[in-house]
């Protein structure tokens, strides 16, 4: 771990290189608006990432599959509570805090009282979490109020607003796991949950949280997410699901648990972004384009594994 | 026919051992196995008993010495071998899982002559068994199993069985079917087939052995005709007799009862309790079933109330990706936490405060807690839970794997920490160890089965009530 090679460096020197690969073919001139459009939509993915890497820490077989629908539900909820009027952005932004908590602890309570896999818990409650999102639109495209939509599309200091929420999340999970007890029990328990149990580490406490902390991440996506392009909409949280889970891997996180990288979620979702618009402006069709993207993660997580094992 | 020439042995050990790198298993055995012969074999968990028996089926190779079986190798010598833990393929029947082991069960048709010999061996064995050659094996009782596996083990074919190894084969039959298998190997002994037959229920042993072996250390050291022992005799032949008189002075004024389970486990403060008995009698499940009751899985603030040290330290204690620091803390983590922060500084004072009273051999606490020795690292574990500051400490034959030196070090450490009012609850299967308790609760199929204080206990005392001395079933 020591040295100037963190893990985390090698997501953002994928990144690095993918930005000027497309650089160089679109010319020097687009280069600022490919990074404000980075930055911009690698936050939607930050946001989601760092829920999922709490959930991933948690230890094999942990992980959260309904980020799409909590997105997708908090979105439209927020939205037709507001109903576009201004002065109730608060209300929103906390009524969807309040759906990530509720998705959240409907998650965990699935986990804990039926004792079903978390990937079948959180897959199971994705559909109900979707089936109340499609129920309550009903087709309905609610805009946001103006000064949010004005807010999610804006910068302040030369970068996006929305880049500046991500990165505040960003910093604040990385106090929760590099220096609070909740992380030291979490990646305690990703390590070896029954040795975490038996040295006192309140095992489900903290997988309660972080199930909760994972849900509110999402919904708090969703709630930027709809506010930024105009409207929510029902398949809003889709390509969400493989995002998390793969800037959490790219960025250097065990994905057999216990050691999470927080920095790492930056770097991967920027390269996850720029991989897709480096492909675009090679002028290859979306079939094609789908093909690389998996391909590029497969090899960064072959490569990422391989590295650990030889190590 | 000339009677005094002793037959040919099926099996013959000369000078036989066996290492498991820098730990002698077993060292130096002579043995060998004749035709008509029901060999008795005893001894401590650890005397080394299996590495012989594994000798014998081949399963291992001996690493000095020689193993010789009457025809080339254990299988064509009829060497069949029951082990302890049931070993069918549950997802099998009954007969299917005699292909396993009977190799001359081939073609299309294999599976009629299995069937006739598995019923043909549960009749003989364990006559009026009730048991269908068709059944699943995982839809069958634990008892039911057991009948199973040992029935196979005297069916014909495949070589036929001249040398059976039956281990504890009475761990869950009843006192009937019991009896009908000591019956069997009577039977069997007398028809001219070998037996070596091992459990801890001596009066199973007396009745049907022709021969008893002590083993202990990795050594044989006695090997008579049955005859030649008494009960009692066999029980010191298994122990050390030798006991230190250095045992310290103890407390005799009782502080309150802290610990009263409902299977009868009671320990008051600043006493050290042991539990003894053999290995896997349940007491490591008491010693966790305690602790989860008076521990939360939901809150982790507040003082601790118990602390618990491992001694499958892979299993349950250690947490590989981590520092010496972060391993020593995490019980005591709530002490060391300040608004939901790990105060940091006070965490390396408290890892390197130990380090110097536990003698944790390292220069820097922050290095990962893998490059330790396997001491090492369970004192890591020990300060892990004394640093918690918890009344009662709960101890899983935490001595595994520690050099001499180390044991001493800790003895002193609990002997200290007891005399400020902490209690230990500390499982072992060294009697040594439980000679430096107050008070030793001895476990024997999950249950509490003695009760010794004092200078009651003593390796003979706790090696007697580990083992059933009465009744011989059926």
């Amino acid at each position: 771990m020591s040295g100037l090679v963190r893990p985390w460096s090698w997501a953002f020197a994928a990144a690095g290189l993918t930005y000027a690969a497309t650089v160089a073919l679109t010319g020097v001139q687009g280069a600022p608006g490919l990074l404000v459009a980075t930055l911009t939509f690698a936050s939607f993915s930050v946001l989601v990432g760092l829920g999922q890497m709490a959930v991933i820490t948690l230890g094999p077989g942990n992980v959260d599959l309904s980020i799409p629908a909590v997105m997708t539900l908090a979105g439209t909820l927020s939205l037709k509570l507001m109903d576009g009027a201004a002065g109730t952005e608060a209300w929103g932004l906390l009524a969807a805090l309040g759906i990530g908590l509720g998705a959240g602890a409907a998650n965990y309570a699935l986990i804990l009282l039926l004792r079903i896999p978390p990937i079948i818990a959180t897959l199971s409650a994705s559909f109900m979490f979707q089936s109340l999102a499609v129920w309550s639109n009903r087709g309905l495209r609610i805009k946001p109020p103006d000064t949010l939509a004005t807010f999610s599309t804006g910068a302040t200091l030369g970068m996006p607003n929305l880049a500046w929420i991500a990165l505040l999340a960003a910093a604040v999970f990385w106090v929760l796991i590099e220096r609070s007890a909740y992380g030291r029990r979490l990646s305690a328990i990703g390590q070896n949950a029954r040795a975490a149990r038996l040295a006192g580490v309140p095992v489900e406490g903290v997988r309660a949280a972080t199930y909760l902390l994972s849900a509110v991440m999402a919904a708090l996506a969703g709630f930027w997410l709809a506010c930024f392009s105009g409207g929510a909409a029902l398949n809003m949280g889709a390509e969400y699901l493989l995002m998390s889970i793969a800037v959490v891997v790219i960025g250097g996180s065990s994905i057999a648990g216990g050691n999470s990288n927080v920095p790492g979620i930056w770097g991967a979702a920027m390269f996850m972004f720029l991989i897709v618009s480096m492909l675009n402006s090679y002028g290859l069709g979306a079939g094609v384009r789908l093909i690389l993207t998996g391909a590029v993660i497969i090899a960064i997580v072959a490569a990422a594994s391989g590295r650990r094992a030889a190590a | 026919m000339d009677l005094s020439a002793a037959p040919a042995p099926i099996v013959a050990l000369a000078g036989a051992g066996r290492s498991f790198g820098a730990v002698r298993a077993l060292a130096g055995v002579d043995l060998s196995i004749a035709p008509g012969e029901c060999l008795g074999l005893v001894g401590h968990n650890g005397a080394g008993k299996s590495t012989l028996v594994n000798l014998v089926t081949g399963a291992l190779a001996p690493s000095e010495g020689s193993v010789r079986h009457a025809a080339g190798d254990p299988r064509a010598s009829g060497v069949r071998w029951v082990a302890q833990e049931l070993s069918l393929a549950p997802n099998l029947t009954v007969a299917e899982n005699l292909i396993l082991t009977q190799r001359d069960l081939r073609g299309l048709g294999w599976r009629n002559p299995a069937r006739a010999r598995i019923r043909a061996a549960l009749d003989r064995v364990f006559p009026d068994h009730g048991l269908d050659a068709d059944a699943t094996v995982a839809d069958l009782t634990l008892a039911q199993r057991q009948m199973a596996e040992i029935a196979m083990a005297f069916a014909e074919g495949g070589p036929d069985p001249r040398l059976v190894i039956l281990d504890e084969p009475t761990s869950s039959l009843d006192a009937s079917r019991a009896g009908q298998l000591l019956e069997h190997v009577r039977r069997f002994r007398d028809g001219g087939g070998a037996i070596v037959f091992i459990s801890h229920i001596l009066g199973e042993v007396f009745a049907v052995a022709t021969r008893i072996v002590v083993m202990r250390d990795g050594r044989i050291v006695d090997d008579r005709p049955a005859g030649g022992f008494t009960r009692s005799g066999l029980v010191e032949a298994m122990g050390h007799v030798v006991r230190g008189g250095d045992r310290t002075e103890r407390r005799n004024d009782k502080g309150p009862e802290v610990v009263a389970t409902a299977e009868g486990l009671r320990a008051h403060a600043g006493e050290v309790v042991g539990l003894a008995g053999l290995a896997g009698h349940g007491q490591a499940e008491a010693l966790a079933r305690l602790f989860l009751a008076r521990t939360s899985a939901w809150r982790g603030r507040g003082p601790v109330p118990v602390a618990f040290v491992a001694g499958d330290r892979a299993r349950d204690g250690v947490l590989p990706l981590w520092s010496i620091a972060r391993n020593l803390s995490l019980a005591g983590l709530s002490l060391l936490t300040r608004a939901g922060l790990v105060d940091r500084g006070a965490e390396g004072a408290l890892a390197r405060d130990w380090r110097g009273r536990i003698g944790i051999r390292t220069d820097d606490v922050d290095r990962p807690i893998l490059s330790l020795s396997g001491g090492n690292q369970q004192k890591v574990l020990f300060a892990r839970a004394l640093a918690t500051e918890a009344p009662i400490v709960l101890m899983d034959d935490p001595m595994r794997g520690v050099d001499v030196g180390t044991k001493a070090e800790v003895y002193d450490m609990i002997r200290a920490e007891a005399a400020r009012g902490r209690t230990f609850l500390w499982y072992s299967t060294e009697a040594e160890e439980m000679t430096l308790c107050d008070r030793a609760y001895v476990f024997r199929n999950g249950r509490i089965a003695a009760e010794l204080a004092g200078a009651e206990i003593t390796e003979e005392r706790l090696l007697a009530a580990s083992f059933e001395m009465g009744e011989v079933p059926g």
